[in-house]
């Protein structure tokens, strides 16, 4: 059973122009100890798929059809202080600015201590003695020294470390990892991956990893499920998505990254940009930056169909069978 | 630490001097004491003998030079116009005025951070949009009139308070009077610090309520919300003390007006305070106590600027790693 499963996800934000549908029905499921890396381009949904499945989706935003499946318990549409216990104690929550992520005027001892009692039943002496395995755990050296520090005392690869020692307080069965390494240096980005993964390893912890970075994916994720505006485009391992690409945003993404080696007069690019939510095109939301689209793609929605022989799957009519892209 | 707290007490220090210098050289244009003090039948030669003793006839620099030196030992000269040394006029009247304006800051802050806290908290409650818009009333109308209005509804309509004064005032030892331990006492300081709190309160108010807007869109308070943690460790643990240092800025200079702003009041309910005496004197053009009103209040100011400095110690951990290093 998968830890964490989305069944046809809808998210809308009622506007005084309409309702917009932020994310339309996005299916994905990630198992224990699977890293399931999410991209896309800003807006395309990542983050609000994130913040759904903690219940945190800033009003007006809501889900309005669709299941979230925590460990087979539906979390969907629980109250907000069902919902407050699930948070922090199964799911742990990593945000992408470790500098703002912690607060200023507490001891980061005191963040851990109240995060571990608020959900579980200890002493403060034993809140405190699993902080401080939290922070040999994340790799933080001479933790109990560090404990009494505040925020502005660390670096910003340190505080990440102390912010995701947050989120494992409780030894969540889920994370899910809002551009964790975004605001990182490069150098240190691989040490956050390499705990990420580690993690994932050990403690079989499912992990969400919403990133437009390629090269953290690359890296990081077992699976990779490809958003854009609002919908699925692609699934599949991530071998297959680098690889072997069949999805043409997919495609497009792949071929503008630039590769070492390789010299090039200008970077390829796809053509145009995601439309925005209230001027989305009927039929695959795609087909005016698609090389290859036909009538079909301009009228209907694809379906998520097996498309190429790497195992992964791709929204898009090429892959349909029968003769309806012609 | 030391050396900081050592440096801001002789940053004070300055401030004080330059505002000893400004009250002294200013009150010295405002007109003749003398021809207030005497007589019509006063002859020329009394009215010098009088400018003589008085010291009125030697230099400025010489004028001022003894005031400074005086006010160092507590001593602010004779009042011309009541013929009684400043320093006791003042500390006669000076419980009357710090009571009022404690019950008065006490009220404000009570009600503005309550306030503040519901209407950032629960933005679009109803009870939030008649707080913000009544506060603006808080704001806008002058002092004077709100408390010619409270007058004018509790003491003259319903005759529930008194209009003026102190009440029935018990004398402590250390020749502190207070109105506090009497019924008639509290019952006087009603309208008063009602007047004087208004302001502040709805400033206090309007503060936090920005401040916790800000707070609350933060990335800890999303974080921590992220985590699970209780509504209440969020709202007053983390968000409030959040808010807290642009909001002592703010109390702390308020509180100084407060001060400052007592001689409206108290010239309205003919509060037997401080500032009721400050216009007698200038009325009577009476340096000696014009000054020494002036530097107690600018002392007051100081010493609250000084306590609102080492708060934020107290508050921020990052102030207080700059100091060590």
């Amino acid at each position: 059973m998968a830890v964490v499963d989305i069944s046809n996800l809808c998210i809308e934000f009622p506007t005084r122009r309409g309702v917009l549908s932020a994310v339309e029905n996005l299916s994905l499921s990630i198992e224990a100890g699977e890293i399931l890396g999410v991209v896309g381009e800003s807006g395309a949904g990542k983050s609000l798929t994130g913040n759904a499945i903690v219940g945190l989706l800033e009003p007006p935003g809501h889900v309005t059809a669709g299941t979230i499946f925590l460990n087979g318990r539906d979390i969907t549409h629980l109250r907000e202080s069902e919902m407050r216990k699930i948070r922090g104690a199964q799911i742990g929550v990593i945000f992408q600015d470790p500098l703002t992520s912690l607060d200023p005027l507490y001891t980061i001892g005191r963040q851990l201590t109240q995060t571990i009692l608020t959900h579980q039943d200890m002493t403060r002496a034993e809140a405190k003695k699993r902080a401080i395995d939290l922070l040999i755990e994340v790799g933080i050296p001479a933790p109990e020294k560090r404990f009494d520090a505040y925020p502005h005392e660390f670096s910003g690869g340190m505080r990440q470390r102390v912010v995701i020692a947050l989120a494992l307080c409780c030894e969540p069965c889920l994370i899910i990892a809002d551009e964790p390494t975004t605001a990182l240096d490069v150098s240190v980005q691989a040490q956050i991956i390499t705990l990420l993964k580690r993690l994932a390893r050990e403690k079989g912890v499912a992990t969400m990893l919403v990133t437009h970075d390629m090269g953290v994916i690359a890296e990081a994720a077992d699976r990779v499920a490809v958003i854009y505006s609002g919908r699925l485009a692609e699934i599949g391992t991530v071998r297959s998505i680098i690889d072997n690409p069949q999805h043409p945003y997919t495609k497009g993404l792949m071929d503008s990254i630039p590769q070492i080696g390789q010299n090039l007069k200008s970077l390829p690019n796809i053509v145009g940009s995601m439309p925005r939510l209230d001027d989305r095109p009927s039929g695959c939301a795609f087909n005016p930056r698609c090389s290859k689209s036909k009538d079909i793609c301009r009228r209907e929605l694809p379906n998520m169909i097996a498309a190429g022989d790497t195992g992964q799957s791709a929204a898009c009519w090429i892959y349909a069978e029968g003769d309806e892209y012609a | 630490m030391v050396n900081f707290i050592l440096n801001r007490i002789l940053q004070s220090a300055i401030v004080m001097f330059v505002v000893a210098l400004i009250s002294f050289f200013l009150f010295n244009f405002v007109g003749d004491p003398i021809s207030n003090m005497v007589g019509q039948e006063t002859t020329v030669h009394d009215m010098n003998a009088l400018r003589e003793r008085l010291g009125l006839n030697d230099s400025v620099i010489v004028q001022f030079g003894r005031f400074i030196l005086d006010a160092l030992n507590g001593n602010f000269g004779i009042s011309y116009r009541l013929q009684r040394p400043v320093d006791e006029l003042i500390s006669e009247r000076m419980p009357a005025t710090l009571e009022l304006v404690f019950v008065s800051a006490v009220i404000a802050m009570v009600l503005g951070v309550a306030g503040g806290l519901f209407t950032g908290l629960k933005r679009d409650h109803w009870l939030s949009k008649i707080i913000l818009t009544s506060s603006l009333v808080g704001v806008s109308l002058p002092t004077f009139i709100i408390g010619i209005l409270l007058i004018y509804i509790f003491a003259v309509k319903f005759n529930w308070l008194p209009s003026f004064g102190r009440g029935e005032v018990v004398d402590l030892k250390g020749g502190w009077s207070t109105g506090l331990l009497t019924v008639s006492g509290w019952k006087a300081i009603i309208l008063p610090s009602i007047t004087l709190a208004l302001y502040q309160t709805t400033l206090i108010l309007r503060i936090i309520r920005s401040e916790m807007l800000e707070v609350m869109r933060t990335d800890f308070i999303k974080f921590a919300r992220a985590r699970g943690l209780k509504s209440r460790d969020i709202n007053y643990g983390h968000a409030l003390k959040n808010t807290l240092i642009p909001v002592i800025t703010v109390a702390g200079l308020q509180i100084g007006s407060l001060i400052a702003f007592s001689i409206i009041t108290e010239t309205v309910f003919q509060w037997p305070g401080m500032g009721s005496l400050f216009i007698q004197a200038v009325q009577f053009a009476d340096v000696p106590v014009m000054s020494a009103y002036l530097v107690l209040v600018a002392f007051f100011f100081v010493i609250i600027n000084l306590i609102v400095d080492l708060l934020y110690f107290v508050v921020d951990p990052r102030l207080r790693s700059e100091i060590k290093n």
